[in-house]
């Protein structure tokens, strides 16, 4: 194992790691919304959000460069306001796994939400807690393992997530380039060995996520 | 006289569906028990959700001594008034649902001190200490909820409600979903748990025998409206109209005419045969009436010519006897229908076959008429 294959696998655990955790906050937070309250527009919003799981994540990729580039609508505000440059950066990869992984931990975070019974979060009201500790000491524990199956989800698919980020992030070997992209460039030039090392990798990644993942739904059971 | 401590008039509309009202629900200051009572769907569960804001209504006033908890106005101009709403968490108030709704995730301790928060640790501590003790509930501190029976369930929802010392204490059902044994035996354990808290409690049921059980008040709901308040006794002998009659489970209800007023006493015609009542029981101005007659208040005999005080003898035919309980309900006719209840016992004695002939006496100040 080479340390540059090293450095792919630590980096694209990382950003995986960090994107899932920045979309976790929102994530739960539209989920609840989602979940429990009515208001105009929900339909649109759900539709919007679970527009990545269709699209081809090129085309994702390709309008997040569009808003995010220099000349974009948020990239330009971005640059301005705090001399941020996102696209070709290790942020636009954590943009890209977080927009192309957050509908999956919505819907699984929703799904969960929505099987809490109401009568226990009026219950929890009625003995003087307020929305906050509602949702932190009744709804997030006992949708917790639908919440921890989507966050999961979630890593999982920024490992694997190929298109969005090489639009967005590019292939800047040591500070943008992640596994798949790096198994598709070492295909590109022959490298088969290099490929199939990398691949193994990503299998054992993925493996040790699962068998974690069930392991902690499994002990709460 | 002190205020009532709550005073709610409301109403309710669900999206096609009935129409819930409640009007001029009060409770007094002491504590004692009122009961909401009526058959399912009634609208008892809707107007307690109410109480405890877990629903809106649509309009009207709901006020607990000096504050308001919910209040619309029509002022403003706007199509639709505003709604002043106190959320559940701002009533302090206790509320046991009929499924009791324990946290599943939390244990016994745990589901206790939920509403105990922002209390000293040391408070917090010696409040559940004094709940668990006071309910029996010593040993299941550690349990989940889904280790517990039913009857210990109920108990931990009453002292996580209770251990908060809510002003106000909301019970929906609490027997229903126990076993019958259990019910029995937690009916008398809940009433004098309920006085001894010495918190205004409203309790709901459609059980006959919780409701006399427990009401010091009770409110005959049906349809959606209140149909009577009163005490228990009251509104058992005295139904205010035939739905109440109906509601509370009178034995016989029957449209009579009046015959005649003489001595303090009115004759009326029931079917082919004639009862006496008192004139006092006449309501004003009715040519036609309806009596209410108690099965427990029929006493049957073999003998026709005993003398004894009952002012109405009615000769009869038995129809039927069918077990109730632990008690043998009678249907006869005595020129109209009548229902008796008699103890196994007494039945045999009388040796009581369908068919055979009867005598049914009824003492005048016991038919009640409206």
């Amino acid at each position: 194992m080479t340390a540059e294959e090293w450095q792919f696998v630590g980096f694209s655990a990382r950003m995986a790691v960090a994107s899932t955790l920045l979309i976790l906050p929102p994530g739960l937070a539209l989920a609840w919304v989602l979940a429990r309250r009515n208001w105009p527009g929900k339909a649109l919003v759900e539709t919007f959000v679970s527009l990545p799981i269709v699209l081809p994540p090129v085309v994702t990729g390709l309008v997040l460069l569009q808003l995010f580039g220099r000349r974009g609508f948020l990239g330009r505000w971005l640059h301005d306001a705090f001399g941020m440059d996102v696209v070709f950066t290790w942020k636009a990869v954590v943009l890209a796994l977080g927009v192309m992984s957050f509908p999956l931990l919505v819907r699984a975070a929703r799904t969960a939400m929505e099987e809490v019974s109401p009568a226990l979060e009026q219950i929890a009201r009625t003995l003087g807690a307020g929305e906050w500790r509602v949702f932190f000491t009744i709804t997030l524990p006992l949708a917790r393992r639908g919440v921890l199956a989507g966050a999961l989800l979630a890593f999982a698919r920024a490992l694997g997530e190929f298109g969005a980020t090489i639009m967005v992030a590019g292939n800047i070997p040591g500070r943008t380039t992640t596994l798949p992209v790096a198994i598709y460039e070492r295909v590109q030039l022959g490298d088969d060995a290099g490929a199939w090392a990398l691949a193994g990798l990503s299998l054992a990644i993925a493996f040790a996520a699962l068998w974690f993942g069930e392991r902690l739904q499994r002990r709460r059971r | 006289m002190t205020p009532p401590v709550l005073h709610a008039s409301f109403a309710k509309r669900f999206v096609g569906g009935p129409e819930i009202r409640a009007d001029d629900l009060h409770l007094d200051a002491a504590g004692g028990v009122t009961v909401l009572f009526g058959p399912s769907g009634a609208g008892k569960t809707t107007i307690l959700r109410c109480l405890a804001g877990l629903d809106t209504p649509d309009e009207g006033t709901i006020r607990f001594g000096d504050e308001v908890w919910f209040e619309t106005s029509s002022s403003g101009g706007g199509r639709r008034g505003t709604k002043r709403v106190v959320p559940p968490q701002h009533r302090n108030l206790g509320f046991v649902p009929q499924d009791y709704a324990l946290f599943p995730h939390l244990d016994v301790a745990a589901n206790i001190a939920y509403g105990l928060r922002g209390l000293a640790p040391d408070e917090r501590k010696s409040r559940a200490a004094e709940a668990i003790k006071w309910l029996g509930l010593d040993g299941l501190e550690a349990r989940l909820p889904a280790e517990l029976s039913g009857g210990q369930q109920q108990r931990v929802a009453l002292a996580r409600a209770v251990v908060r010392r809510p002003r106000l204490l909301l019970l929906d059902e609490p027997l229903s979903a126990l076993d019958t044994p259990t019910r029995q035996r937690l009916r008398c354990g809940l009433r004098s748990l309920l006085l001894k808290l010495n918190v205004p409690s409203i309790l709901v049921t459609h059980d006959r025998l919780e409701a006399a059980a427990f009401g010091d008040q009770l409110v005959v709901v049906d349809a959606g409206r209140v149909l009577q308040s009163g005490s228990a006794s009251e509104v058992f002998h005295r139904p205010a109209s035939v739905e109440v009659a109906r509601v509370v489970g009178t034995d016989t209800v029957l449209a009579c005419a009046v015959v005649g007023v003489a001595d303090g006493l009115v004759t009326l015609a029931a079917g082919s045969a004639r009862l006496t009542a008192l004139a006092e029981a006449l309501p004003p101005g009715a040519p036609r009436v309806h009596v209410c007659i108690r099965a427990e208040d029929v006493i049957l005999t073999s003998d026709a010519d005993v003398h004894a005080s009952p002012r109405n003898r009615l000769r009869g035919i038995v129809r039927s006897l069918a077990a109730e309980g632990p008690l043998v309900r009678i249907e006869l006719d005595c020129g109209f229908p009548l229902k008796a209840l008699l103890t196994p016992q007494a039945c045999a004695e009388l040796k009581l076959r369908p068919g055979d002939p009867i005598t049914a006496m009824i003492k005048a100040p016991q038919i009640h008429l409206i």
